[in-house]
């Protein structure tokens, strides 16, 4: 557009012009529309100093269409003079005239007629005088021929009132002469292409400055969900540390692998209705290893192996019961199962990361499913000691290298301990994990040797990446009300690096 | 040190009828005699049985205490079980006489107490004690007599326990009067009381057994992780109220064990008792020896070299939830509940909650009221992503979303009767439904698979085919390696609108498993 005709020509006016032009006039001079004339101007300005410009606005009377129309045909009221013959008109006739309502008020105010209610066959209409002047319509003819200064402000106003004008706001660009004004425009270029490189052109034309401070073209691309992208992390940081992964693809598991396998009473609370989902189809599991059950089933009401069990009448309908599982620790079962029957003994570190159900309350931090975390470790001999160690590990992989232990409580691991790191930003303790030994009740009736200890630990993955990646409503991480900008622009999940820029890190 | 006496009067004695077998069977009861209470001695003793009623009684269905003002009160007393109506009596804190079943309606309202009446509504017969006098003591696990209530006042407290778990009631009883022993005038003895079962057998009660258990002290060691002498073993236990002592040949711990622990039922217990009196924060961090070599879950495996290609290729991962109503399944797919094989929940939650949603747009907080509804795990992805999509309306089209994750499906041949299979799922959402670009997109997928194209030597092809969530015309089933592994097509008009969308839709699933 700014080597275009109406650029040239504008650049060519404004030469000989006397301090500028406006753009309106312009364009009525060249007989285009003011939109192509202001087309021209912008494109002038952006190619830098080359006019200056001012942004104007005017105002002008126009007619309305009414007002095109009288000043056409003449006003209402002088219309209505001129079809009362000399006898005069029947008012009612008169009415029934196009400019009959409006005129005939309007000639009345201005004494032109007279109406004769005494008249024998109705109100009849007859002149006043011979002859008026219809000044509504010559001032109307005053403002077409773009006279309307002529015009005093108060009848202009009276026009506007009768709505037979209006007041247009015009919007013009007075352009004059900028520093680098030129009539000849050399176009800049805003990119190097093919034809330059080849005939070398591009070391004669001038390049436009490039906008190093506006933002480029996002490339157009897909994006990871930032939980999984922690879920991704933690998996590689398992498996950094030896932790094979385990079965977790079923969602549905049953009481005695939930609960009971566990050594968690079938009067423990946490089986009530209220916090576990259970199944109306399939209700029950029909297949469970008989013989582990009935080992299960005596330490459960008996007591053995060191134990004095929990003296209660256990049933093997309620071990039936299928639900939606409420922890991963019903798979390490499992998997610790599977461990013990394989003879002799070997080793092994197992670790989940798969999600779980609850029936609790739900709020900004609660959702009726998430996921977790769990890392276990089965060898001779392990202590507390090791638990603690290898949590460190663990943790320092996470960047969190400050940690304490506070007693706790599960019903399947004894000792148990929580984790707690220290919060720089929030300077204070937070737990950041549950861990513990589990129980000889729950190992021994699986088959696994008596020196053989089991440490495990656990945490969700929906804490860390809400405090990792800001979020405070868990709504907008997890599940349909997902705020998708935010997984648009979410960073990669970097566990060990500190959030916002390195000046704010502290050692720890 | 806690001690149970005889009294030097006459015992308090109890009588259980046969009535209480079938809805109430286990009574245990005990005397506190010369308490003084003070007002906040008074409110903890109140808040100990609510306490206790709320976990160990399991809310009241175990074991339901009443504690009763014993000077208004005469022995011996009767636990027995009557018609509802037959019961009559003025409960605590109100000034007139009620049925039982009278009250049973009262308390429907009580915020506190209609927890509870569900223990007894529907019986026959309803538990209840009396004294001799035919005073009401309580009428289990709802309400005691108001005639017996206690106050700041009361020297001598009778306390009776019925419940359905015999070792509960004794635990619970037991917690209660040691407890409170500390206040008594004959500081930490409980007098006894005596229950005679229907059978005739006569049982003292509290039982306040002190246990023995021996532990070596190597084992302590071993499992805490610490090098203690014996001696400073037993002095931990000691401090954590666990009264022990070296004997034998210098290793075995002699540990005994209070009725107030009755949460020590094995040497864990009590190795966890000595490891919290060490301080867990002294004891030394060592890494287990434990030398493995670790292996993915395979499908997990697959699963995240896919995510990665898929985004690459240009889609957005999501991530629903996998629990959700009948309707998503099937209804909004134009299906039957009956022909998705879905697993039904048996306590469905609806639940309602503020949901605050920041609009990074204009920077303005919306609030909303969502109602939840979770009825059946999903047995396909597709829904969850319709949803994610209606909740980002105001995002710029084309909306190109991903999932790869697990479905459930009755399975009769699962131990369970159900088991998961990883679906992954893509959704295209513009303007025009881009039902090329899901093709592609499968393409691509089969390409990363290294499935090539024709059915010969185990590829894949597509077939058209139709699907009740399908545009006509515009749907294919899949097949790869010898099996149809899922659809790809045009969403119907009637789903893009049950799901509160407007624009068109295509949309692919598959089953990933066959490519393991």
């Amino acid at each position: 557009m700014a080597d275009g005709p109406v650029a040239e020509v504008l650049l060519r006016r404004l030469e000989t012009a006397d301090g500028g032009l406006d753009s309106a006039e312009l364009a009525t001079e060249l007989g285009v529309e003011h939109q192509t004339v202001v087309g021209a101007v912008k494109s002038l300005q952006a190619l830098g100093e080359i006019i200056e410009t001012e942004l104007r606005s005017s105002k002008r009377w126009e007619l309305t269409a009414e007002g095109e129309e009288i000043a056409q045909e003449g006003s209402h009221e002088a219309r209505v003079f001129r079809s009362i013959p000399p006898e005069g008109l029947p008012q009612s006739e008169l009415m029934r005239l196009p400019s009959g309502k409006v005129g005939f008020s309007k000639a009345m105010s201005n004494k032109w007629i007279r109406v004769d209610k005494s008249a024998a066959d109705g109100p009849r209409v007859f002149r006043v005088v011979d002859s008026v002047e219809d000044e509504v319509q010559r001032r109307l003819q005053l403002v077409r021929g773009g006279q309307a200064e002529k015009l005093g402000e108060k009848e202009r106003s009276e026009l506007r009132k009768r709505k037979l004008l209006t007041e247009v706001t015009l919007k013009t660009y007075w352009v004059s002469k900028g520093s680098a004004f030129s009539t000849s425009i050399s176009k800049q270029e805003t990119e190097l292409s093919p034809e330059m490189i080849s005939s070398g052109s591009w070391r004669d034309r001038p390049f436009k400055p490039y906008n190093f401070s506006a933002h480029g073209v996002l490339p157009d691309s897909g994006h990871l969900h930032p939980l999984l992208k922690v879920r991704s992390q933690f998996r590689q940081i398992f498996l950094e540390m030896g932790f094979t992964e385990m079965p977790t693809d079923n969602y549905i598991e049953s009481s005695f692998w939930n609960f009971d396998a566990l050594f968690q009473p079938q009067q423990h609370p946490a089986r009530d209705q209220h916090d576990t989902f259970f199944l109306r189809d399939p209700a029950q599991a029909q297949q469970l290893p008989m013989d582990y059950v009935h080992r299960v089933k005596r330490t459960h009401s008996q007591g053995g192996y060191g134990s004095q069990g929990y003296k209660y009448n256990w049933k093997l309908d309620e071990a039936r019961k299928n639900l939606l599982r409420t922890h991963t620790t019903a798979a390490s079962a499992r998997a610790l199962y599977r461990l013990a029957q394989k003879k002799p003994f070997t080793p092994a570190k197992y670790f989940s990361i798969d999600r779980v159900f609850r029936n609790e309350t739900l709020d900004a931090t609660h959702l009726a499913e998430f996921h977790q975390i769990e890392g276990v470790v089965a060898d001779h001999g392990l202590t507390l000691g090791h638990l603690m160690g290898v949590l460190r590990e663990f943790f320092t992989k996470l960047g969190i290298t400050q940690l304490r232990f506070k007693p706790a409580y599960n019903p399947y691991t004894e000792p148990s301990m929580e984790v707690f790191s220290y919060h720089q930003g929030l300077k204070k303790w937070v737990e950041v994990g549950n861990s513990g030994i589990f129980r000889p009740e729950m190992l021994l009736p699986m088959g696994l040797p008596e020196n053989v200890s089991v440490i495990a630990w656990g945490l969700s993955l929906e804490r860390p990446t809400m405090i990792k990646y800001g979020i405070n409503n868990i709504r907008e991480l997890v599940g349909h009300k997902v705020n998708l900008q935010m997984v648009y622009d979410s960073p990669l999940c970097r566990l060990d690096a500190e959030r916002g820029p390195p000046s704010t890190q502290e050692a720890a | 040190m806690y001690k149970r006496v005889m009294p030097k009067g006459e015992v308090q004695k109890l009588i259980i009828t046969e009535e209480t077998a079938k809805i109430r069977p286990y009574a245990v009861a005990a005397v506190l005699r010369n308490i003084k209470f003070t007002k906040d001695r008074y409110d903890s003793f109140i808040e100990l049985q609510e306490k206790l009623h709320q976990n160990i009684c399991r809310k009241r269905a175990l074991v339901a205490i009443g504690t009763h003002d014993l000077d208004t009160l005469s022995g011996p007393f009767t636990y027995t079980a009557k018609k509802p109506s037959d019961i009559k009596f003025k409960p605590l804190n109100k000034n007139k006489e009620y049925t039982a079943c009278e009250l049973m309606n009262i308390y429907k309202t009580d915020n506190q107490l209609k927890h509870y009446l569900h223990i007894i509504e529907n019986k026959p017969l309803y538990p209840v004690i009396y004294d001799s006098n035919g005073v009401v003591l309580s009428m289990p696990p709802i309400i005691n007599g108001n005639h017996s209530k206690i106050t700041v006042n009361t020297k001598n407290v009778f306390i009776e326990c019925t419940g359905t778990d015999f070792t509960k009631a004794k635990i619970v009883l037991d917690v209660i009067v040691t407890m409170f022993s500390e206040y008594c005038e004959n500081q930490f003895t409980v007098e006894a009381a005596e229950v005679v079962f229907p059978n005739g057998k006569l049982h003292t009660f509290p039982e306040l057994a002190y246990r023995k258990e021996m532990v070596r002290a190597d084992l302590i060691n071993k499992k805490v992780g610490i090098r203690e002498t014996p001696e400073n073993l037993a002095k931990l236990l000691t401090r954590m109220c666990l009264k022990s002592e070296v004997i034998g040949d210098g290793n075995q711990i002699e540990v005994e064990i209070p009725p107030t622990r009755a949460d020590i039922i094995h040497a864990c217990d009590i190795i966890e008792d000595a490891a919290i009196a060490y301080g867990y924060n002294n004891i030394q961090m060592t890494l287990p020896k434990t030398y493995t070599i670790a292996n993915q879950f395979p499908l997990n495996k697959l699963t995240e070299l896919l995510r990665q290609d898929i985004a690459a290729a240009g889609f957005t991962e999501a991530l629903t939830f996998a629990l959700c109503s009948q309707e998503d399944i099937a209804d909004k797919l134009g299906m039957d509940i009956s022909a998705t094989k879905a697993i039904h929940i048996s306590n469905p939650k609806t639940a309602e909650f503020q949901c605050l949603r920041i609009c990074v747009l204009f920077s303005s907080l919306s609030s909303a009221v969502s109602h939840l509804l979770l009825q059946v795990a999903r047995t396909t992805l597709l829904p969850g992503l319709l949803k994610t999509i209606a909740a980002n309306r105001k995002m710029p089209l084309p909306l190109k979303l991903f999932e790869i994750s697990d479905i459930v499906i009755k399975d009769s041949s699962r131990d369970v009767g159900a088991r998961n299979y990883r679906h992954l799922c893509a959704v295209y959402y513009n303007k025009n439904p881009g039902f090329e670009i899901i093709h592609g997109l499968l393409d691509r997928i089969m390409q990363l698979l290294d499935v090539p194209p024709g059915e010969k030597k185990g590829g894949y092809a597509i077939k058209a085919s139709e699907g009740s969530a399908f545009f006509p015309g515009r749907c294919a089933e899949i097949f790869a390696r010898g099996q149809s592994i899922g659809k790809l097509g045009v969403l119907h008009p009637d789903v893009i609108t049950k799901f509160e969308l407007t624009m068109p839709c295509s949309c692919v699933e598959i089953n990933i498993e066959p490519f393991l």
